[in-house]
């Protein structure tokens, strides 16, 4: 499903590599989980998958179901399946949450080739998907996440993800600055997605959601490259003893 | 005053070019009184500081610049809402296309009937709210507009006026030159809703003398809408009786000149106000001006000033705001802003907001800023599938829509969101 091979990435504006290789395939159904400190670049990898400007591809491929993503533009990548839930979910003062839901739902449908939804069944169904996310009608008529908490904001991607119905979902640090009861529902939102097709890739600091999204696989990321994969296990160790055994390790 | 003073010369030209129309002895004193006023002010011209901004010149030309015809291709604006509809076609009132003028709580004839009656109640407004608006800021544009005016509405609410009267200018010919003037009154406790659309003529020179008494509503929500070679200037002058409230807000897209004054003044206590507009410009034969002056010389009366215009291509926008603020009205509530959104580097957006402020106890706040659209809003909506002309486009809703929220009628107001979506879908093509 998701290939990525020998990806590296620097910044538009300035001199400077922050991908420096990054080999990572995800096949149908999986669930992978990427660690690593601050800095190493996984919200950057997240970024250049889903299409952001700024940064210059300047070696290695990324594709999907065969697709070269980064030939593609952004919403062409989300039509294609293509989803990341952001670290920091942007607001959008004036634009209300469920007009911005619609729009995204059907601007993919429309991309391929697929009936809009009507309002009423777009009504229906995210009711029933905000309700198990415990997304308020408020929530839902407030301009997207303007005055929005950190929790509310994250419950709001994986809502957003539901709707969309992606077939690869990246969720970046989607569970930093939550609660556990909050992570839970963050987790089970996205448990409720695992239909052995759709792909998940993880990126956490916290072994503790990985305990509800079981991964497959565990990748270390540091400086620009994933220098350790391993199975569920890896996350344990990171949880136990820090990066810096593993760093120590391949250094 | 010098001879050969392009102003004086302008002014000469401009009063020669029409013929005043006959009337009723107060009627002919007032228009006189305008002549002389605006002889006394000279026609504007660009470096007049008022006109820094914006070049009159199409506006005061003789004859009017010509506009070629814009068919829209749309369902008019404001046909879904139950109203009194009155249709001029290029400053023409055209009584076939309009209404029966009855309407309960609704006094209503035409300027020409009323100025023609030795008495009349508009003989205390006609010329005379226009004429206090000249000071202390020239208006000369709304003198000659007194001077001259052949048609236009002379209304009195005297209760509460459940439909909206609703004015529709038509453009039928490339070169006219249309000019109305409306008096309206509305009674203490009465109100009022007027509707305005249409670009009204080649060149349209509208002046609006509004008296609300005490407890009384007036509310004007207008839309000057995609001729795109009209030339327009407006005037609004409002006087404002104690526990009154006006509310005045406008929308324009396209349109090579116009300039809509509001000029308001709070003459009793506790009253509100608002004006605002939406505006937004594509190209640079766009130039919108917002010209605002807010006098408040009673007690504890508020006044809002909200303005937002997004432009493109080289288009122009500019604000002119004041709150002058006379030393015994205290309590005042000022505030105003204006903002400009800008899609590219070769648009403009000019701001010149002024407080004036003689009383100490007032909260007045002023703020303009200018920016360009949000990229990471934008590529949050690109990362959920949304295309990118249509993501700049909900941007631009999203931001022209918090002037438009400023109208207070929610059906009204969903009525101007979905035709500025109408119009902004039709862009994209
Ligand atoms: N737009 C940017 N401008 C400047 N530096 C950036 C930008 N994006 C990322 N970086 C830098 O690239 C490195 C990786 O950042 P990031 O991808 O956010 O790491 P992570 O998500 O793993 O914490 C950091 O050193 C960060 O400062
Ligand atoms: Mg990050």
């Amino acid at each position: 499903m998701l290939d990525i091979k020998n990806l590296q990435v620097g910044l538009e504006e300035e001199d400077k590599q922050i991908l420096k290789g990054v080999d990572l395939k995800i096949g149908e159904g999986e669930v992978h989980a990427i660690m690593g400190p601050n800095g190493s670049g996984k919200s950057t990898m997240s970024y250049v998958l889903a299409g952001k400007s700024g940064y210059k591809v300047t070696g290695g491929s990324a594709t999907l179901y065969g697709d070269d993503l980064l030939d593609m533009a952004p919403e062409e990548r989300a039509a294609a399946g293509l989803f990341l839930a952001f670290q920091y979910p942007v607001e959008i003062p004036g634009v209300g949450n469920m007009t911005f839901l619609r729009t995204a739902v059907n601007a993919q449908r429309k991309a391929r080739g697929e009936p809009e939804l009507t309002a009423g069944e777009f009504l229906k169904e995210v009711r029933t998907k905000a309700k198990s996310l415990k997304i308020d009608a408020d929530m839902l008529k407030r301009p997207v996440n303007v005055g929005f908490s950190g929790g509310e904001k994250k419950r709001n991607e994986i809502l957003q993800m539901a709707m969309l119905a992606p077939k690869m979902c990246i969720l970046d640090e989607t569970d930093s600055g939550l609660d556990v009861d909050a992570m839970k529902l963050v987790a089970e939102g996205v448990n409720a997605l695992r239909d052995g097709k759709r792909s998940f890739l993880v990126i956490t600091h916290y072994q503790r959601l990985l305990d509800h999204i079981k991964p497959d696989v565990v990748h270390i990321m540091a400086d620009g490259k994933i220098i350790k994969s391993g199975g569920p296990e890896l996350a344990l160790e990171v949880e136990n003893n820090g990066y810096a055994d593993i760093l120590a390790e391949v250094a | 005053m010098a001879v050969n003073n392009p102003k004086f010369d302008a002014s000469e030209a401009l009063l020669g070019a029409y013929s005043v129309p006959d009337g009723a002895k107060w009627a002919l004193d007032a228009r006189s009184l305008a002549a002389a006023n605006l002889r006394r002010m000279g026609a504007p011209v660009k470096r007049d500081e008022y006109w820094k901004y914006t070049n009159p010149v199409g506006l005061t030309q003789v004859p009017a610049p010509k506009a070629a015809l814009f068919e829209a291709g749309e369902t008019p604006m404001f046909d879904a809402i139950d109203r009194l509809k009155l249709v001029f076609v290029d400053g023409v009132f055209d009584a076939d296309q309009s209404d029966d003028l009855a309407l309960s709580g609704l006094e209503i004839e035409t300027l020409s009937d009323a100025l023609s009656k030795d008495i009349h109640w508009a003989k205390d407004l006609f010329g005379v709210l226009e004429t206090n608006g000249q000071t202390p800021v020239d208006r000369p544009l709304a003198a000659l507009n007194t001077a001259v005016a052949q048609e236009g509405f002379v209304i009195k609410a005297t209760g509460k006026v459940a439909k909206p009267v609703a004015i529709r200018y038509l453009h039928a010919s490339d070169s006219s030159d249309a000019m109305v003037h409306h008096v309206i009154k509305v009674d203490a406790g009465a109100s009022l809703t007027l509707l305005e659309n249409g670009p009204g003529a080649a060149r349209f020179n509208s002046v609006m003398e509004v008296d609300v008494l005490d407890g009384a509503e007036f509310h004007h929500i207008r839309t000057q809408g995609r001729d795109h070679q009209r030339r327009t200037a407006t005037h609004m002058f409002g006087r404002l009786g104690a526990q009154s409230i006006f509310r005045s807000f406008t929308m324009t897209v396209n349109g090579i000149l116009t300039r809509n004054e509001s000029v308001l003044e709070f003459t009793g206590d506790d009253a509100k106000a608002t004006v605002g507009g939406a505006s937004a410009g594509d190209g640079r034969d766009f130039h919108h001006d917002d010209t605002v002056f807010v006098t408040h010389d009673s007690l504890n009366c508020e006044s809002r000033q909200v303005f937002k215009k997004v432009l493109r291509n080289g288009a122009t926008g500019v604000f002119q705001g004041k709150i002058l603020v006379k030393a015994d009205a205290q309590k005042t509530d000022g505030y105003q802003i204006s903002q400009g959104l800008l899609l590219d580097d070769n648009s403009n957006f000019l701001a010149k907001p002024e407080l004036e402020i003689y009383a100490d106890d007032v909260i007045c706040s002023h703020g303009s800023t200018v920016g360009a659209i949000d990229e990471d809003a934008i590529f949050y909506l690109l990362s959920r599938g949304v295309p990118k002309a249509q993501a700049e486009d909900m941007m631009i809703l999203a931001f022209l829509g918090e002037a438009i929220d400023e109208i207070e009628d929610d059906a009204l107001s969903a009525n101007i969101h979905e035709r500025l979506a109408e119009w902004m879908e039709r862009r994209r093509g």
